[in-house]
Formats: structure tokens, sequence, C-alpha cells
């Protein structure tokens, strides 16, 4: 068990940087997430933590000790870091038995030794008497329990996880899910898992680190990251937030102030310290919109409404910013139909810190 | 945290040095030998060598001789491989695989046996026409003893060659690109000459290019069929010049060799030059296109491929069995006079042909073994190595195969002539020298496949066993080489297969005591007892094709396209 920190890294490839000054410190036995895009630089910062990759810049250090930076790199093999791959990565030549036990047999332990913890592994993952098998006669749940008791056989300061759930089908991802979460739990290990599916990532993780194009966006806890997103791209990418031009008309004060939406103005929550500004955003959610009842809030026009079972999707388009389209979710009893002028009402929203405000 | 450091990249260095090692040792210090004995013979740079084989008459006919006779194999090798990779992948011709396994086969017998088989067939001894009692009289002049004999056998040998390139192209054709052409309203044959063919003309070009360095550098063929009619290409022309003249001639010969390099790499570049002028490039990829109905042409051309497959390989072997059983020259095979004495007098006898078996079964052993060792990290750090400058390793492990047998032999015979220094060891005069020349050139035999092997495994399970703990050599040990061995055995197999009866290299390197299988058939068909030639030939067929069974059993493990007679 250890405590891993990436001290400014940055990846440079030939003509692009896959992640750019990442600074994250994931306490001992903390359970991170890192989410993003494809293409934002989630499995480049895991093949950085694993070693396969070396920093351009920056320091990453596992238990303290620099295993990457200026001086170099230490080798994979030497970090003794678990590594759950997407495609599991089993060796198709060996049985389970010997694909669980290769990390002990590598490391010379004694085979009567050897035998019982794969034995202990092998029944932590509820494979018991599967151990002769090949991994090609195994079903795909089954394949990931096999690469997850051979990572944590070796009993690993941290183990890493690559999208496992990625090529399972949607009924077993729950149930390994919850062996992950019993996993983590169990070992006290410290977990770095990559991920592009936010609903995964929130079950699982005490903090999650949105990444994108190389950038770390917001490490933040699931609640923060949902209720306080620290700007834009965090705000639509996380359970698509909605997006609305505002301006602040009053300082912070407890936690809320008073802005400008679409020609009316409502409370939203904020960050310590914010004052009067033009040319914010606040984010809201679904649940934030709702029919205006009374005078208050802002007429438009409904443009599509789309049926989706239990609720329907709808997109609006404001008479105050004929630009905008507001796209959210109406859940039954759906009222809204296509073509109808409605006004509608924000409840609630946050206010998106300023480009550049610290955290 | 730098111990720990430099521990890691230790073993990766170990191994980039020991396979930069050997390839410097293989392919690049024979060559530079070889540039060496042209250019600066002796230490001084001079163009005396140089000169002196330009101002002689013999490599002027041997040059002419040797386009003539490589561009006009080549030719036929095109035509004929390229029409069998159309008949067989683009119609619903039966019988496919069969169809090429047998055409695909006279790749895997050695040039001189083809020669030898042909000669026996159609010569006025030949047992099988005697059968029939259509042998020419005895003493009358073979017609394979010629110009047009020589480019009808390397048109024969190297036509399946072709039809492996252009048939893995028709392969990757996209349907969808003939299905357009035919919805805008083109025939089958039109969609052939205006779509089809254009767009294998790159497949067409590298078949040509790779079947014209073949046809240059045979040594078998153009001796076994161009010595007795004096007609001398330049491989036979340093055959006679050392076979006469000795080391002492060895600088001459390296300026031939050096001219037929210079030749085989003029038609790589001019395949280069030509596929560079249009894009060929296919973008889309998608499943091989319906077969074209050939109706009630079916049978005829069924019949047609079964002909030639006839004659390219059943007739040339058949009569190589008949020969092989007759008791001596001229005399008629019957049921009286068959006789196994041939096979006892090469197997049991015949000094140098017991040696030869046995030098050529251990060379070509002992070189399979070794490039499939080899093959394993050299294709490591190819495939997935990050350093740019393994691709220039690929290219020299490349180049001893891709020039003429006899340039590496000259090579070698230059590099091992002087003992070794430091050391002493004499390798010219014995097998050794042999067995150098065949590790340098074969390598790449077992390295293509287990490239592309490589290409086939998941990174991640080296990766998972990485993160296990295992070092390099650990890794190469239990992940790597069990993974990609069935590619690189599969290679081994080959390797095996080729330098059984190998012939071009061993010609110019054999001593006595150092004989090889090639090199005694050869001489006992120079010496005229083409029956002891022919039961050693039968002897080696028999067991390259034992060969391909058995590696046929490693098929469904290997990438497709490594075992070139399985479709």
């Amino acid at each position: 068990m250890a405590r891993l920190t990436l001290d400014h890294v940055t990846k440079s490839f030939t003509d692009f940087d896959a992640v750019k000054d990442v600074s994250i410190d994931v306490a001992d036995g903390q359970f991170l997430a890192v989410l993003g895009p494809s293409g934002c630089g989630k499995t480049t910062l895991l093949r950085l933590v694993a070693g396969f990759e070396k920093v351009t810049s920056g320091e990453i250090r596992i238990g303290g000790e620099v295993v990457s930076g200026k001086g170099g790199s230490v080798a994979p093999e030497k970090r003794r870091v678990g590594i759950v791959f997407q495609n599991y990565a089993l060796w198709p030549h060996m049985s389970v038995a010997e694909n669980i036990g290769y990390s002990l047999k590598v490391a010379k332990l004694d085979k009567a030794v050897a035998r019982q913890k794969v034995e202990d592994a092998l029944a932590l993952v509820n494979l018991q008497g599967l151990g002769e098998r090949r991994p090609a006669n195994l079903s795909g749940g089954q394949r990931q329990r096999v690469a997850l008791a051979r990572c944590l056989v070796a009993a690993p300061s941290l183990v890493l996880f690559d999208e496992p759930l990625a090529n399972l089908d949607v009924h077993l991802r729950a149930s390994m899910e919850d062996e992950f979460a019993a996993f983590h739990k169990r070992t006290g290990t410290t977990i770095v898992y990559i991920t592009h599916d936010q609903a995964e990532a929130m079950a699982l993780a005490d903090r999650i680190a949105v990444m994108d194009h190389g950038r770390l966006a917001q490490l933040a806890t699931p609640r923060e990251l949902y209720h306080e997103p620290a700007n834009e791209m965090v705000a639509s990418f996380i359970s698509q937030g909605i997006l609305l031009p505002a301006d602040v008309m009053t300082s912070e004060d407890g936690g809320r102030c008073k802005v400008r939406v679409l020609g009316t103005e409502l409370v939203v929550r904020c960050r310590p310290g914010e004052r009067p500004r033009a040319g914010a955003r606040i984010c809201c959610r679904s649940a934030d919109i709702e029919l205006s009842a009374d005078a208050s809030g802002f007429d438009g026009l409904v443009k599509r409404a789309i049926y989706q079972g239990g609720a329907a999707r709808i997109e609006f388009t404001p008479a105050a910013g004929p630009d905008l389209t507001l796209r959210f979710e109406q859940p039954d009893p759906v009222v809204l139909e296509n073509g109808a002028q409605v006004r509608l009402r924000i409840r609630s929203g946050w206010l998106i810190p300023a480009a550049g405000a610290a955290a | 945290m730098s111990a720990r450091i430099r521990e890691s990249r230790g073993q990766e260095m170990a191994l980039t040095a020991a396979v930069a090692v050997v390839i410097v040792l293989l392919s690049l210090l024979p060559m530079l030998r070889l540039v060496k004995e042209i250019a600066a013979p002796g230490g001084v740079l001079t163009t005396v060598a140089v000169e002196a084989g330009l101002r002689s008459p013999a490599t002027w006919i041997a040059t002419w001789h040797t386009l003539v006779v490589g561009i006009g194999g080549t030719l036929l090798a095109v035509l004929s491989g390229t029409l069998v990779a159309v008949l067989v992948s683009l119609t619903d011709i039966r019988g496919r695989s069969a169809l090429v396994l047998c055409y695909v086969m006279p790749l895997l017998i050695a040039p001189q046996v083809t020669a030898l088989a042909w000669l026996q067939l159609f010569g006025p001894a030949s047992p099988f026409l005697k059968l029939f009692g259509a042998a020419p009289p005895l003493g009358t002049k073979n017609l394979l003893y010629s110009t047009s004999g020589i480019i009808l056998l390397l048109g024969v040998q190297y036509g399946p060659l072709v039809f492996l390139l252009v048939r893995a192209g028709l392969r990757k054709l996209p349907r969808e690109l003939v299905e357009a052409a035919r919805a805008g309203g083109a025939n089958w044959f039109t969609v052939l000459v205006t779509i089809v063919l254009p767009l294998m003309t790159p497949s067409i070009m590298a078949a040509a290019a790779l079947a014209f360095v073949s046809c240059v550098g045979n040594f078998g063929i153009p001796a076994f069929l161009g010595i007795p009619a004096n007609y001398l290409v330049l491989p036979t022309l340093i055959y006679q010049k050392l076979a006469g003249g000795g080391p002492a001639v060895l600088g001459e010969t390296a300026f031939l060799s050096v001219l037929i390099g210079i030749i085989a790499m003029a038609g790589i570049l001019a395949q280069e030059g030509m596929s560079r002028r249009r894009d060929y490039r296919i973008s889309s990829t998608s499943l091989p296109s319906e077969p074209y109905e050939l109706g009630r042409w079916r049978p005829v051309v069924q019949a047609g491929m079964w002909l030639l497959i006839l004659l390219v390989l059943v007739l040339p072997l058949f009569g190589l069995v008949l020969t092989s059983l007759v008791p001596g020259y001229g005399i008629a095979l019957t049921a009286k006079t068959a006789t196994l004495d041939n096979y006892r007098f090469v197997l049991f006898e015949h000094d140098a042909a017991n040696r030869a078996f046995f030098n050529s079964f251990w060379l070509s052993i002992v070189a399979a073994f070794f490039a499939v060792i080899v093959a394993v990290p050299v294709g490591y750090l190819i495939a997935w190595g990050k350093q740019r400058w393994v691709r220039l390793l690929n290219l020299s492990v490349e180049l001893p195969y891709a020039l003429p047998g006899v340039v590496l032999a000259i090579a070698s015979l230059l590099l091992f002539l002087r003992p070794i220094p430091l050391t002493g060891i004499q390798l010219y005069n014995t097998v050794w020298i042999i067995l150098y020349a065949y590790l340098a050139r074969f390598l790449v035999l077992a390295l293509r496949p287990t490239i592309s092997g490589y290409h086939q495994i998941d990174r991640a399970l080296e990766e998972a066993a990485q993160v296990a703990g295992a070092g390099l050599f650990t890794r190469m040990r239990t992940i790597i080489f069990p993974l990609v061995a069935p590619a690189a055995i599969a290679g081994g197999l080959l390797i095996f297969m080729t330098a059984l009866s190998e012939l071009t290299v061993s010609a110019l390197l054999w001593s006595s005591g150092a004989e090889t299988i090639g090199v005694v058939m050869f001489s006992f068909e120079q010496g005229g007892d083409s029956n002891y030639a022919a039961a050693m030939s039968v002897i080696t067929v028999a067991v390259t094709f034992a060969l391909m069974l058995v590696t046929n059993l490693l098929a469904p493990h290997l990438p497709s396209g490594v075992l070139p007679w399985r479709d």
C-alpha cells in the first residue's frame, strides 16, 4: 500500500502533449478514478504510473520513492504495481493457476507457499476449482476475475485498472463493479481506475480526476464534481449539465449569490469570494428546471420533445436567447410538446468559477 | 533511486547489444568486406579490380546472358504466376487448396533438382519417354541445354513466387471496388483489365522484382542447363573461375559478384520507381469479392490448371523417380531393370555422398535452430522496440537474403580466407564457413514470420508480465517465446527445407570433407551419374514434403501467410 504522487507531470509525443502538467496526490488506500472522453490522456497517465512510458517532465512518486523523473525511470517490473488490463491480458499458454501464480514464480517464492496463495486468490474471486482451466475456456466475467486475482496475489502497493469493464456485457458490469468495491474494501489498496464511464467512476471512487485534452480539468469527490464543477468542460461532461450565460449581480454571501439569466434573476450556489462580473456562466441540471406556474421565469419555444420512456428529452429555445438551446429531461407526466410556447423557471444552479480562479 | 533505475535498464541494453553484435557479424561485416575488396584491395583505394573486370569480354558476355535469362525468366514467371493467381482467387474454380499446394511446391524444391528432373524427363536417356518408346536417340542434344531452356525452368521455378505475392494482393481487393465497376456496366473482363489488374500493379511489380533478383542470382538452373552448352551467366562464371583459379582469382570474382548485386538492386529500384508514379493504395478493407462464375468453362479451366500442375510438378518428379530407379545411363526401365541400387550407393557406399547427407542435415538444423533463437529477440526489437534505428536493423538482416547467394558466398570467402585475427581460427576450407553463410543468408526467413507473429500478439500480455515483476529475460523465456514460437519455428522449418538442398552458396564454399547434398548432386550430374543425382534428389524432396506435412500441424497457431503452401 502506498501513496501515489504525480507532480507536474507532462508527457509529450513527437507532435502533441498527451499529458500536460498534471498534479495528483492519491492518499494511501484511496480509490481514485480518472475520467475523461477518449483521447483525453487518461491511458497515457496510467502507462506513466505503471512505467511503460517515461515522463517528459515532472515527477512520479510511489510510496515516497521517485519512480519517474529527471533522473530516469524505474522499470515497470520493479514498481510493485498491479494492473488489470482492459482486455485482461491473460497468457493463453498458461492455465488459470499459472497465470495467477506467475508473479510468485518470478519472485522465486517457495512452491508450496505459492500454491497456497494462488488457492487463496482463486477463492477470493470465487473461482475455486477452476485453476487448471485455460483462459480460453472462461467467460468474460471469469477472465476478469482471473485478471483481478493475478493482480492481487502479488500484494501490489498500487493497483491500476485500465477500463476493466469496457469489454463486458452491461448486466455483468454491475456485479463486477460490486466486486471491485469489495476488493478495495478488503485489501485497502491504493487504486487508480481509468474509465470513460462516469456512472462507474461515481459508484466506485473516493475522488475523481476529470481529464480533458491532457490536462487535469478537476480533481474532486463525486458529489463535488456533480454539484460544483470547476469549469465548463466538467459541467457539461458530468451528467450533461446545462450551461447558461449569466451576469453576477451580487457578491457571495453564505455560499450564494444573485445572478441574471435570460432576463430573470435567480439565486445560485457559488464559491466563496465571488464578486459581481459579466459574462459568467451557470450550470444547472434537468431537475433544476420546471414549468413556471407564475410570472417568474422566461418564455420560449419547445423545438423538439422526444419521449424516451419515463421521461422526455426536451430541446427548448428561450425567447431571450434565440441562439441558445436548452437540452434537458422532463420526467413523466410529460406535458411539453413539439412547438409549444411555454414559460420555464430555473430553481437553482451553480455559478462556474471564473477561468483561472484558484480552487 | 538511481540504483534502481540503472538496474532496470541493464537487461534491455544487454539484449540490444547482443542483437547488434549478431547483425554486425552476419550482415554488415561481409558486405563491407566485399565493398572493400572492390574499392580498395590490399587497403589502397584503386580502380584496378574494376578496370580488369570491365576489360574482360567474358564479363560482358556473362552479364548479357544474365540479363537475358533474368528478364526472360521474370516475364515468364510474372505471366504464369499472375494468370494462376487470378484464376485461383477470382473464379469459382474447384479444389483451390489442392491447386495452391501443388502449384507452390516447386518453390520448395531446389532449383538444381528442378533442372535435373526436367533434364531427365526430356533427355535422350529419359526413362519416362522410353516407357512409350518416344525417347530421342542417344547422343541427341537435349533441347533444355539452351537459353530458352534456362528461361523456361526459371519461369517454372519462380512462377509460384509471383503467384504468392499477387494472390496476397488480390485477397485484399475490396469487393466494393469490383461491385461498383460492375454496377457501372462493366463486364468481368473489363473489370479485370480496368480495375483489378491496375490495382494489383504494386503486387505484380514487387513480385516481378523479387522474381528478377531470384532469376539473376540463380545458380542451380544455369549450372545444370547452361554449363554443358557453355552458356555462362555471372553466377556460373564466378563458379568456373573459382573452381579453376582458387583464391587467386577472388578479387576478380568479387567484382563479378558485386556486378550481380548491382543488377539485382537495379531491378528492385526500377520496381520502386514504377510503383511510386501512381497512387495504388487501397484504403478500405472489406470482404473479398464474390468469385466469378466460370459456368460451362469451369471444367475446361480446371482441366487446364491440373494439366499445368502435371507439367510443372508431377511429370518432372515422376521422371526423377524413374531415373533414380534405372541401373545406368540410357537403360530402359522395366520391371526387371528397376533397382534401388542408386539409393543404396548414395546412402551407404559413396563416402562424399554420405558426408554430404550428414553435413547438410546438421548445417540445416543448426541454421534453423540458430535463426529461431535469434529471430525472437531481433523480432522483439523490430516489432516492439521504440528505437528508430531498429528499422535499419531490419534492412541489414534482409540484405544477405535479398542479394543473390553468390554475393554472400564471395563475401564470406573474402572474410575468412585468412585466419580470424587474434584467434588464429581458420574457417576457410572447413564446413564452418558454410555454416556462417547459411546463418547470415537464412536468418531473415525466420525473422519475417516472427515479426508478423509479434504483430498479432497483444502487447498487454508482455506488460502484464512486466508489472508482475518479470525482467526482460524472464519475460522472453516465459511469455514472449511461447507466444511467438509457432511462427518462429515455422520459419525455422522453412530454413531447414531451403538449406537442406542448397547449392548456390555451398558450391563456392565447399571443400573436400565439407560437401553438401547440393554439391555432391551437382558433381554426380557433371560426371554423368544422373542416376545417383536423381536418387539424392528424390531423398531430399521426400524429406521436404514430409516436413511440409509436419509443419502443417503448426498451421492453426500461425499468422496467415507464414506457410506459403497453405491457402
